[in-house]
């Protein structure tokens, strides 16, 4: 998945520019980088969720299974069904827990065992040993880690191709933060997963590529931009710019 | 249309864009919804072509005669219907004001763990149950309650506090007043009920960062629990107005029907609604005419009225971004 934007606006105003951020197969790419800086933006736009707000223009181009996300002809909704999402709150349906995980099974007209593919998006999602007596229990019922799980198990039922993780762990406590890490280099075999991350300890720790992104306030707005990109590694210990360094070591924010 | 990403990499892979049914369905549905809201415009236009159209030759004979004129008399040809203007803005306006005041306490006190869950349930069930009652016998319970019970009163008001000009005429049976409590009461419900769900829907924790800065009971609902809700309170108010404005049965009943334009509560007036209620079964050509203008004009106010509400509250959301 390659993803090379040159402009993004809500309304007039221009949020993000002068990205290339490509995405690797099987492996985590992390974006860090100051609050505003359009690292969501750029995440939500790899499978069209900016659509729904009003205003949102896209410039570029988002190359994903040999296709343009944004060709003509292109409809958003199919290619929701390959890029899944994950959010910063968890928001689980108001139904099932079942429901919740079975959701886009059913949604993609699943013909198989739902009831398997539950129970493997559960135990994917680690939450299938805490769960699995109480399916009929509401999603809503449970903890803010548990949700976050089920919600993540949600995401993966239907083996999408990719899945876009926008800071997840934020409303998480540090041992469920620990789980879904955990979880995300398991789930990387599979997946191609793209993360937001204010934490950079947790970009460390999981991601193989880092992006950083920061804010240009030199034309009176604040416009996102890519400052640079490289393995994890590198990004953290030997950064080629001034900007990703002094904002690594956390010199300003 | 749908280019579907056709190479599922991994064979496990449960998803698939939506049928050619599911984008059918979706599509209907579009066009359905698409089609709802034509035919609502189209029958909105439609009334007021109609109505329009019968009042044009109204309108040219009399011209604004009709609406400055207060004498209403169909064998001299006047027709005036400037008093029943006032009586319907006069007679909305202090409906609104005593149903403002009692629907948004109730809203309060109903949704602010006043009571509990349960009893609160059971009293919003009453309040809306109120809605059911059909005007004709808000009416017939304006003349043989409401009016005995005012009485004494108005006739005290009226003696001590005459040269007040609210209370300048005394009560002689229908009038302003007992019109314009029924009224309150039938539009207590709307208010009440529009009141309490946007009160509802203030988020928890709205309510409890208000307690977490330490507010008392009252101070959260005053400070923070009414002004987050004020534009579903604002709207509720003019939902109540533009049904206090139209209300017919009960007022053409309770509001004396007298072309009189008086301050004084305790008066006779008339209202647009009632009257046209009230004339269109004996009207002659020319006459309805003239009815189709007030009807017209009172379209008019109520469209106003809303128009003018809808505003404010865009105003009021812009300016809480």
């Amino acid at each position: 998945m390659d993803c090379k934007l040159d402009k993004i606006f809500y309304g007039n105003f221009l949020a993000v520019r002068d990205s290339h951020v490509p995405i690797e197969k099987n492996k985590i790419t992390g974006f860090i980088g100051p609050s505003g800086c359009g690292k969501s933006t750029v995440l939500r736009s790899l499978n069209r969720m900016n659509d729904l707000v009003k205003g949102f223009r896209f410039e570029g181009h988002v190359h994903f299974l040999g296709q343009d996300v944004y060709g003509k002809g292109v409809d958003p909704v199919v290619v929701r069904r390959y890029i899944g999402m994950v959010f910063q709150q968890p928001n689980p349906f108001s139904m099932s827990i079942f429901d919740n995980v079975a959701f886009g099974l059913r949604l993609n007209r699943y013909k198989g065992d739902i009831g398997d593919r539950v129970k493997h998006a559960l135990q994917g999602a680690a939450l299938w040993d805490e769960v699995k007596d109480k399916l009929k229990v509401s999603g809503l019922s449970l903890s803010g880690g548990q949700q976050q799980r089920l919600c993540i198990a949600r995401a993966i039922a239907t083996e999408p191709e990719v899945l876009l993780l926008d800071e997840p762990c934020s409303a998480l406590d540090p041992i469920a933060t620990r789980r879904v890490e955990e979880l995300m280099v398991e789930l990387k075999k599979d997946y191609t997963i793209a993360l937001v991350t204010h934490n950079m300890q947790q970009a460390i720790r999981v991601a193989d590529t880092t992006a950083f992104f920061s804010v240009d306030i030199s034309q009176g707005t604040r416009t996102g931009y890519l400052v640079e990109m490289g393995p994890t590694t590198q990004i953290f210990d030997n950064p080629r710019e001034q900007m990703t360094s002094d904002y690594i070591t956390g010199k300003f924010s | 249309m749908n280019t579907p990403f056709v190479v599922p990499v991994n064979p496990d892979s449960a998803c698939q864009p939506p049928s050619a049914k599911d984008f059918l369905v979706d599509r209907t549905f579009r066009a359905l919804s698409r089609i709802g809201v034509v035919l609502i415009l189209a029958l909105v236009f439609a009334l007021v072509f109609e109505v329009g159209r019968k009042a044009l030759p109204g309108m040219e004979k009399h011209g604004f005669d009709v609406i400055f004129g207060s004498v209403w008399d169909v064998n001299q040809g006047k027709y005036g219907i400037l008093p029943a203007i006032w009586g319907t803005l006069y007679s909305a306006l202090i409906a609104l004001l005593i149903a403002g005041v009692f629907g948004v306490s109730m809203a309060i006190f109903l949704t602010q763990d006043f009571l509990p869950a349960k009893l609160a349930a059971v009293f919003r069930t009453i309040v809306e149950l109120l809605a059911a009652i059909p005007s004709v016998v808000y009416g017939l319970w304006g003349i043989y309650v409401v009016i005995p019970a005012i009485r004494p009163l108005t006739a005290w008001l009226n003696s001590e506090l005459g040269w007040i000009p609210f209370f300048s005429t005394s009560l002689s049976g229908p009038g302003l007043l007992p019109a314009a409590l029924v009224l309150a009461i039938m539009i207590l419900p709307t208010i009440a009920a529009v009141s309490q769900d946007a009160l509802t829907a203030v988020p928890m924790k709205t309510k409890q960062a208000a307690y977490g800065m330490g507010t008392t009971h009252w101070e959260a609902i005053l400070k923070v629990m009414v002004p987050s809700a004020a534009t579903g309170i604002f709207g509720s108010l003019v939902l109540g107005l533009g049904r206090a404005l139209g209300e017919t049965m009960a007022l053409a009943m309770l509001v004396g029907n007298a072309n009189n334009i008086s301050l004084s509560l305790f008066a006779p007036a008339n209202t647009l609604a009632a009257l046209l209620a009230l004339n269109f079964p004996e009207a002659g050509p020319n006459e309805i005419e003239v009815l189709m203008y007030a009807a017209l004009v009172l379209m008019f106010i109520t469209l106003l009225v809303n128009v003018l509400g809808s505003m404010i509250m865009l105003y009021a959301q812009r300016g809480h971004k």
